[in-house]
């Protein structure tokens, strides 16, 4: 590629794709670069999808700060692009004398975060939230602003408003070496080298690796395992908040949370690995989260799984988010999004935004940007192309359900491979569309959503429809 | 009528799943009612699992004849149709707007159906991996009977050249022909059981005609390769060691869970054994005019069976529609282990007999000549020797006969064997 960008911007996670649109908000061109053939193919696809308050995050640092500008940035932006939110709120469930203890404690830290709703309560008023918890609750903290959000569709918006900004949008690109040219970065990738006048380093789990490509030795990522359940659909009314335990030293701990979706979560494990790529599920683990929900809440367990999965957080040996900007070398590092950066990006992206500022890269805003995109809904709070008896008259590709158990239909479909990012996979049209992800997994849809992928998603939506004999 | 957008229909009743049960019900009753009968199904095409199970073995105990799954289906389709009941394909029933009342999505629009009569009869599927809990890496590759047969049969779509297959039961041997169509090879079956779970007419043939290793009281610990499968760890239950088997395809058979949503959805009171809705004799759900039948009642037992309560019910229907209601006197069948679940679970000694007078019961154990015995407050009222065997992943049928001793007026009848 011969042109040089302005900026080019390495991974497109949630963090790196939020960076690159809030960047080519001004007169810049800029480049977002993945590895993988997907945007959100990394992290950013398997998380517990909660939108944090950031209520329990260590007072002072730049972690607290973000994750609770990121909550009402990310809040905002879910509503102007149709990002699905749930509001639900959540309850701190205390199970022994010491984290019934440990709850003003934590209420007083909500403050220093900014956060001042939270309210200690007894056990009557848990069980009359959760009448479905485990015996044995003794109390517990609200935090009624805790939410439930879709991470595919947050990342695909984020990636979706760059491209719609201008952002040149470089997938299959490993970068594997770097070339400092003096007033220019050229980024030796895979799939062919890019050049660039200022770098992010957005690479989730590989931004330590990326960052000693340029000469830094700051921090080690170490991919931290969680590994959860997903209930089926009927258990949902059961779970009408997040269940969120008392954090200890050792992480935030297992919690159980309803999806967007209209499932239920539980989990996540904490497990430190070596493997940056092993997403797979463990046979402890499993065990250990049948445990926890054992005595959580009994009555799940007697649910169906419909998903098993698991993501790995980029734990580092820095205690706060490591975000530093090296004027020199025209690069910026975003490093250690940990456990929060769902919640975080928009913000981080706009912290970004102000370390070039400062470090000498002009920001001048640009005229007639092009509205943020309008997202398909995935969640259930909100009216689905099936439910919708006008879009289907207008167009019958909509009442065709190809997955039952999701009831994705032959539109829903279609349009992915007439959007700015289309699926390159089985995996990324499951992330966009739910298709094949509820209870059968491909028992009846299966084989008809490969044929959909194959021919991208053109094949059963023209077949004709006698219309209904109405009023018999 | 028409209104907004969502049409409305209101046929005498409708049944909902075009599967054997539903084509028979709907067979029966077109022709004997007022007004008309319709039968939703989701796919776009009508016949349920025998649409895509393309191997003999259909139809011997209710056409009296030795058929395909594909022929099979499109008989009973035929015989619906030619009877006079409405099938609508492509219509998918999401909720209930109503006692008696359903909506549907279909590429025509939303439809509004209300009827005088439900029957549900949608059917049950196999539970996929993550239902199974199978840890491991996230790999393509792993099927379940029926998506490995939509695949094959219906979309001749390609699978891999090594497979093993979990389950030993008729099924798992119907997995393994579509696999050897396939061109994909059985390399092992293994179940957890310490035999083979099918009939031996079926296993012993089976097992040279594919030469395929069966590997009793084993599962399946862990699936291996990303992003293909490479091969699966299977685990000896008895001695606890575990090898790894290579293969490029695993096809998850067996371990059925009925399609209960619309039950669950209704509030319908629900059997924990079957996971199923609780039925009585005539096949009635709690809820007055919504009937059940088919694999949602007893996953899972053969098609012609499915298609028998078809016909069973739809004498209850008829009976419902002129306005007669249930006999109040009834008792609760409860299976006691090695069963896992009875099917009616409510007996209306007054009421019809159910269908082929048998009881359906579903056994843990292998017993050769199991000798029933049916316990109602702790006293024996019946004992009886079958002269076949109970066997895990197959239906054990029981006469209906032992019920006779039955007391309405006393509690529960639990029901196992004499050791
Ligand atoms: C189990 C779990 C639960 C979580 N729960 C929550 C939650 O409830 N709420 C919340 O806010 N956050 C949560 N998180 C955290 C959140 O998911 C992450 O912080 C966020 O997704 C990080 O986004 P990212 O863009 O930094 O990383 P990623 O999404 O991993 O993106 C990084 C990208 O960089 C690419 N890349 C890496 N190296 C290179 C290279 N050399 N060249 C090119 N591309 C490269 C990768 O392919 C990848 O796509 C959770 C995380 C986990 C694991
Ligand atoms: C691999 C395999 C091999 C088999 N081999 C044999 C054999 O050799 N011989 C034999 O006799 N039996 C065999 N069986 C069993 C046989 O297929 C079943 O017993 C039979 O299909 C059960 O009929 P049914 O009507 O209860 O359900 P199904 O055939 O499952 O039909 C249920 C129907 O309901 C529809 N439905 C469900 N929910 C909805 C909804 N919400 N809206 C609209 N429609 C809905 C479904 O689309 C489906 O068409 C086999 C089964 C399998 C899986």
């Amino acid at each position: 590629m011969n042109t040089t960008f302005d900026v080019a911007v390495i991974g497109a996670g949630i963090v790196g794709s939020a960076i690159a649109r809030k960047l080519a908000g001004y007169e810049l061109s800029v480049a977002l670069l993945d590895a993988r053939n997907d945007v959100g193919d990394g992290t950013s696809k398997a998380n517990t999808a909660i939108l944090h308050t950031g209520f329990d995050a260590k007072p002072g640092t730049l972690e607290s700060r973000l994750v609770g500008e990121g909550y009402h940035l990310l809040s905002e932006y879910a509503e102007l692009t149709g990002i699905p939110v749930e509001h639900t709120g959540a309850l701190l469930v205390a199970w022994t004398a010491e984290e019934l203890d440990a709850l003003p404690g934590l209420r007083r830290k909500a403050e220093q975060n900014g956060y001042g709703k939270t309210e200690i309560v007894g056990p009557e008023e848990v069980y009359r939230h959760l009448p479905h918890l485990g015996e044995g609750a003794l109390g517990g903290l609200t935090v009624p602003d805790e939410s439930i959000i879709c991470t595919w569709t947050t990342n695909l918006a984020l990636a979706t408003d760059a491209v719609g900004r201008g952002v040149t949008l470089l997938l299959n690109r490993a970068v594997t070496s770097v070339e400092d040219l003096g007033d220019r970065t050229v980024l030796r990738a895979s799939g062919g080298d890019v050049s660039a006048r200022w770098v992010v380093n957005a690479a989730g789990l590989g931004a330590d690796v990326v960052d000693r490509l340029f000469g830094h030795d700051r921090f080690t990522v170490t991919p931290r395992r969680g590994e959860l359940l997903v209930y089926d659909k009927l258990a949902r009314p059961m779970v009408n908040k997040i269940i969120l335990p008392v954090p200890s030293s050792r992480g935030k701990g297992v919690l159980i949370s309803p999806t967007v979706y209209g499932n239920v979560l539980l989990g996540p494990t904490a497990e430190d690995l070596v493997d940056r790529t092993d997403t797979g599920t463990s046979e402890k683990g499993l065990e250990f989260l049948l445990g926890k929900g054992e005595k959580l809440m009994p009555d799940l367990l007697r649910e169906e799984v419909t998903a098993t999965y698991a993501g790995l957080r980029a734990a580092s040996d820095h205690p706060d988010y490591l975000i530093e900007a090296d004027a020199g070398r025209r690069y910026v590092l975003v490093g250690g999004i940990r456990s929060t950066g769902l919640t975080a990006g928009i913000a981080i992206a706009e912290h970004v935004a102000g370390l070039v500022r400062d470090a000498g890269l002009a920001l001048v805003p640009r005229e007639n940007l092009p509205e943020p995109p309008r997202m398909p809904n995935l969640g259930e709070a909100f009216t689905r192309p099936y439910q919708d008896a006008a879009r289907i008259a207008a167009d019958p590709a909509y009442g065709k359900v190809v997955c039952f158990c999701e009831r994705v239909t032959a539109g829903e479909v279609r349009d992915t491979f007439r959007s700015p990012i289309p699926p390159a996979t089985l995996e990324g049209l499951r992330r966009r569309t739910r298709a094949m992800n509820g209870r059968c997994q491909g028992f009846f849809c299966g084989a008809e959503v490969k044929k959909l992928l194959e021919s991208r998603g053109e094949s059963t939506c023209e077949q004709r429809h006698a219309p209904l004999e109405a009023g018999r | 009528m028409t209104s907004g957008d969502i049409t409305t229909l209101t046929p005498a009743v409708v049944i909902i799943g075009a599967g054997p049960s539903g084509l028979s019900a709907a067979r029966e009753l077109a022709p004997r009612i007022n007004g008309d009968v319709l039968v939703l199904d989701r796919e776009s095409t009508a016949g349920g699992i025998p649409r895509h199970s393309d191997h003999p073995g259909y139809g011997i105990r209710d056409m009296w004849r030795f058929m395909s799954g594909p022929a099979y289906a499109r008989r009973l389709v035929r015989q619906a149709e030619a009877a006079g009941a409405k099938i609508l394909t492509n219509a998918t029933v999401t909720n209930w707007a109503g006692d008696r009342t359903i909506e549907a999505t279909t590429p025509q629009g939303r439809v509004r159906v209300e009827a005088r009569a439900v029957i549900l009869a949608t059917g049950a599927r196999e539970r996929p991996r993550p239902a199974r809990l199978i840890p491991g890496d996230r790999a393509h590759g792993v099927y379940t009977t029926g998506h490995l047969q939509n695949l094959v049969h219906l979309q001749h779509g390609k699978v891999g050249k090594r497979a093993v297959v979990v389950g030993a039961e008729l099924v798992s041997w119907s997995a393994a022909l579509t696999l050897r169509e396939a061109g994909c090879r059985t390399v092992l079956m293994t179940t957890e059981y310490p035999r083979p779970d099918s009939y031996s007419l079926f296993s012993i043939p089976g097992r040279i005609l594919f030469r395929t290793r069966v590997a009793t009281r084993t599962r399946v610990t862990r699936v291996i390769g990303r992003p293909e499968l490479r091969a699966v760890e299977i685990e000896d239950l008895d001695t606890g060691a575990r090898r790894v088997v290579e293969c490029d395809t695993l096809v998850l058979t067996g371990d059925w869970i009925p399609d209960h949503e619309l039950v669950r959805a209704a509030g319908i009171a629900m059997d924990p054994g079957t996971n199923g809705p609780l039925v009585d004799n005539a096949l009635r759900t709690d809820r007055p005019g919504v009937f059940a039948v088919g694999n949602l009642l007893h996953p899972v037992d053969t098609a012609d069976i499915a298609a028998i309560d078809g016909a069973h019910v739809a004498r209850s229907v008829l009976a419902w529609l002129r306005g007669r209601s249930a006999p109040a006197e009834q008792v609760r069948l409860i299976a006691d282990a090695p069963f896992r679940w009875v099917a009616p679970e409510i007996f209306r000694p007054k009421d019809r007999a159910p269908a082929r007078h048998r009881l359906l019961l579903w056994s843990d154990r292998y017993i050769p000549f199991p000798r029933i015995v049916l316990r109602q407050e702790g006293r024996v009222v019946a004992r009886k020797r079958l002269w076949w065997p109970a066997a895990p992943g197959r239906v054990f049928r029981v006469p209906t006969s032992v019920l006779a001793a039955v007391r309405p007026d006393a509690g529960p009848v639990h029901i196992g064997v004499e050791t």
